[in-house]
């Protein structure tokens, strides 16, 4: 028998010829979070913080002079050819004179200072980012070999909870959720950031349309 | 291989000689040990502490724990009760997406397919997300048996690893040790360390991020394991801090991921419940820094080479008994390991298995059968507290007096081992009685004169004493160690 058809056959013996089937999970939980669309913002602002990442709120027309100025603000001068964008990333967000990643070898992005990429979901009551591939997430290594990650978030991609996010994902993309700058709890439980992920996180938050 | 429980099919329990499911003493012999080792408790003592606080308060954030709570019991029940259909829907979905799936029987079998799809991808070296799994079979010592060197990337597997240790919890593998202990490994192992490194968390964390980052950049061989693998989709879930699981999981060409059989929840919304369980349930925050979901392959994106094994090594045996099975429950958190008084007393090598703590209790001896960790059931108070934090509400006091019957059933009387541990059990879950018994102690090292070992002593602790030698407390104790380190203040 091969050992696909004897773990089989030993879960159908362990469960025996009459199983019985418990009753289905009660989804009592929250699986919506109804505050306006300005306290979710307001939460994930401070949820986000929370993880010792930086968040700057902007209007919709100063997206890429926000973008330039966080970077400043990390980087110092930098050559601004360094800094490399998702390629779905709309051209009024880039910083003048950055690059789009293309198809060049993945670990050759870990030379580079700065990425910047816009994301799928962002969750408020948690501080999660959730990227997931497409062009405008950009592939997974770009949001996780240069030192220095910034994603822009505009307030139509804010939901509440955890439940509301994943029924807006494709669970068929390689998704990334990011809760803050990498960090770690290893030594004695106390959680420190900067690992081997970005050390630096930078969130523009884009307000939503005013008509 | 044994039968598992009276009246139940007989089914293959995990194999000897192979994987860390057992250790070589009872646990009363290692757990006397390791109370000889004061560094060890306080250790302990302070992590558990942190993490217990940071637990309570992010729980309490949340209005609906206990329906998620319960949510997350139900669903993890009824994807046992059709486990065979979950797995072959598993299959079939990894499969469509481009992946190969694998089946293991035990842990001899799934080191055999690991250790071949290394060798026929040409890789002389492998870099590693944690994974339990993975150390229960003993893949590192295979692998290096077919000389190929693994290397550990998650920065407490790192330090177990380069200090030559066991892990001794099941999220945290190197909370025995503190920051100068952590410290002193690096500066011993590191090649290229700063000599002038610190035990400063943060600079500590930055000597494994040198130290491994041209590793991850030349990788072509990844094995992880996955906390998660949803049936319908074929998509699989690595949870995680530090990144080191995204480099392995993105760069290299080829990705092994090994899994329990357990491990599969039903369907993509179900992982709405576990996600919000498991990061506030083992780190304390509201959502870990980083989770990886992918479905088989992606063209342009990440490995292109992906295989799954699915493991059972014992888990077919654990599922046959309808009260042990609740076991296969657990998302391994390791919440239940942080509030237990005997697991913060003893520490996580005293249970001989890479499982300690009150889910090692039930689940080792489940997964080899109880007479070859026949002392395990025993090394819990029953106080309840791991009931009370688990997230997937296993009733672990429950199950351990249901292993003790059938134990003792298969014993006809129980061992002077487990009468003797039952006791001291008693005098560490009760913080009042221990510490009569560590005050009496403290008296007792003056009278002990430095020997490393008291005579027996008064009051609570002499029922234990008199068959167990009670450590002779430190010179110095954690709190301290601390001031002194600290000066009083904290950065
Ligand atoms: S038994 Fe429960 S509390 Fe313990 S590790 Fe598993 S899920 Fe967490």
């Amino acid at each position: 028998m091969s050992a696909r058809d004897d773990v089989l056959s030993r879960i159908r013996s362990a469960l025996g010829p009459d199983r019985s089937v418990p009753p289905e999970a009660v989804r009592d939980y929250r699986l919506t979070d109804d505050r306006p669309l300005d306290v979710l913002l307001d939460v994930l602002v401070d949820r986000v913080e929370d993880y010792r990442a930086t968040v700057a709120r902007c209007g919709q027309d100063q997206v890429r002079t926000t973008v330039q100025r966080l970077l400043t603000e990390t980087l110092g001068e930098h050559d601004p050819a360094d800094v490399v964008v998702a390629p779905g990333l709309p051209a009024p967000w880039r910083p003048e004179g950055s690059t789009e990643d293309d198809d060049r070898p993945a670990v050759e992005l870990a030379a580079r200072a700065a990425a910047v990429t816009g994301v799928a979901v962002a969750i408020a009551e948690t501080g999660t980012l959730v990227l997931d591939g497409s062009p405008t997430s950009g592939r997974r290594a770009l949001s996780l070999l240069p030192d220095c990650l910034v994603c822009v978030v505009t307030a139509d991609q804010v939901v509440g909870n955890v439940p509301e996010a994943l029924a807006r994902l494709d669970p068929l993309r390689p998704l990334t959720m990011v809760s803050g700058p990498s960090a770690t709890s290893d030594i004695e439980l106390e959680r420190v950031e900067g690992v081997h992920g970005p050390r630096t996180l930078l969130v523009v938050l884009v307000a939503p349309a005013t008509d | 291989m044994t039968a598992v429980h009276l009246g139940m099919p007989t089914l293959p329990t995990a194999p000897r000689g192979v994987g860390h499911l057992r250790g070589t003493r009872s646990f009363p012999d290692e757990a006397r040990d390791s109370l000889r080792n004061g560094q060890l408790r306080a250790n302990l003592g302070h992590a558990t502490t942190t993490i217990r606080g940071k637990r309570a308060g992010v729980v309490a954030e949340l209005p609906d724990w206990e329906q998620l709570r319960q949510a997350g019991a139900a669903l993890k029940r009824a994807t046992m009760a059709r486990l065979d259909d979950h797995l072959e829907e598993l299959e079939r979905q990894v499969t469509a997406r481009g992946g190969t799936v694998h089946w293991a029987r035990d842990a001899n079998e799934a080191n055999e397919i690991v250790v071949r799809l290394a060798r026929e991808a040409g890789a002389r070296e492998v870099v590693k997300v944690k994974s339990m799994a993975t150390q229960e079979i003993g893949l590192n010592e295979a692998l290096e048996a077919a000389g190929i060197d693994a290397f550990e990337t998650d920065l407490a597997e790192l330090i177990v690893q380069l200090g030559e240790d066991k892990p001794s919890h099941i999220l945290v593998p190197a909370i025995h040790k503190n920051r100068s202990e952590v410290r002193e490994i690096f500066a011993r192992t590191m090649p290229d360390v700063d000599p002038d490194l610190t035990d400063d968390p943060r600079q500590l964390a930055m000597a494994a991020r040198a130290h491994l980052r041209e590793r991850f950049l030349r990788a072509t061989f990844a094995v992880s394991g996955a906390n998660f693998a949803v049936a319908e989709t074929g998509t699989l879930s690595v949870v995680e801090s530090e990144g080191n699981g995204r480099m392995c999981l993105t760069l290299p060409d080829t990705l092994v991921t090994v899994m329990g059989i357990e491990k599969l929840v039903p369907t993509w919304r179900d992982l709405e419940v576990f996600l919000q369980l498991l990061p506030r349930s083992s780190t304390g925050e509201r959502m870990n820094p980083y989770t990886s979901t992918w479905a088989g392959v992606t063209p342009g994106d990440g490995p292109q080479d992906f295989h799954l094994v699915l493991l059972d090594n014992g888990r077919t045996a654990v599922l046959a008994d309808e009260v042990g099975r609740e076991a296969l429950n657990c998302i391994r958190c390791s919440a239940c390991l942080n509030v237990c008084p005997v697991y913060e007393r003893a520490g996580g090598h005293a249970y001989g298995s890479v499982y300690p703590g009150p889910i090692g209790a039930i689940l080792s001896p489940q997964l080899t059968g109880v007479e070859d960790n026949a002392s395990l059931p025993y090394a819990s108070s029953l106080c309840g507290a791991c009931y009370d934090v688990c997230p997937v509400a296993i009733d672990i006091p429950s199950i351990l007096v249901h292993l003790r019957a059938e134990h003792v059933e298969a014993q006809t009387h129980p061992t002077a081992e487990s009468t003797a541990f039952a006791a001291l059990a008693r005098v560490m879950s009760r913080p009042r009685l221990w510490r009569a018994a560590q005050r009496a102690a403290g008296l007792g090292r003056f009278l002990s004169r430095g020997k490393p070992v008291l005579p027996r002593l008064p009051g609570p602790a002499a029922g234990w004493t008199r068959s167990r030698d009670l450590p002779t407390p430190p010179a110095e104790t954690f709190q301290q160690w601390w001031a002194k380190e600290n000066g009083g203040g904290r950065s």
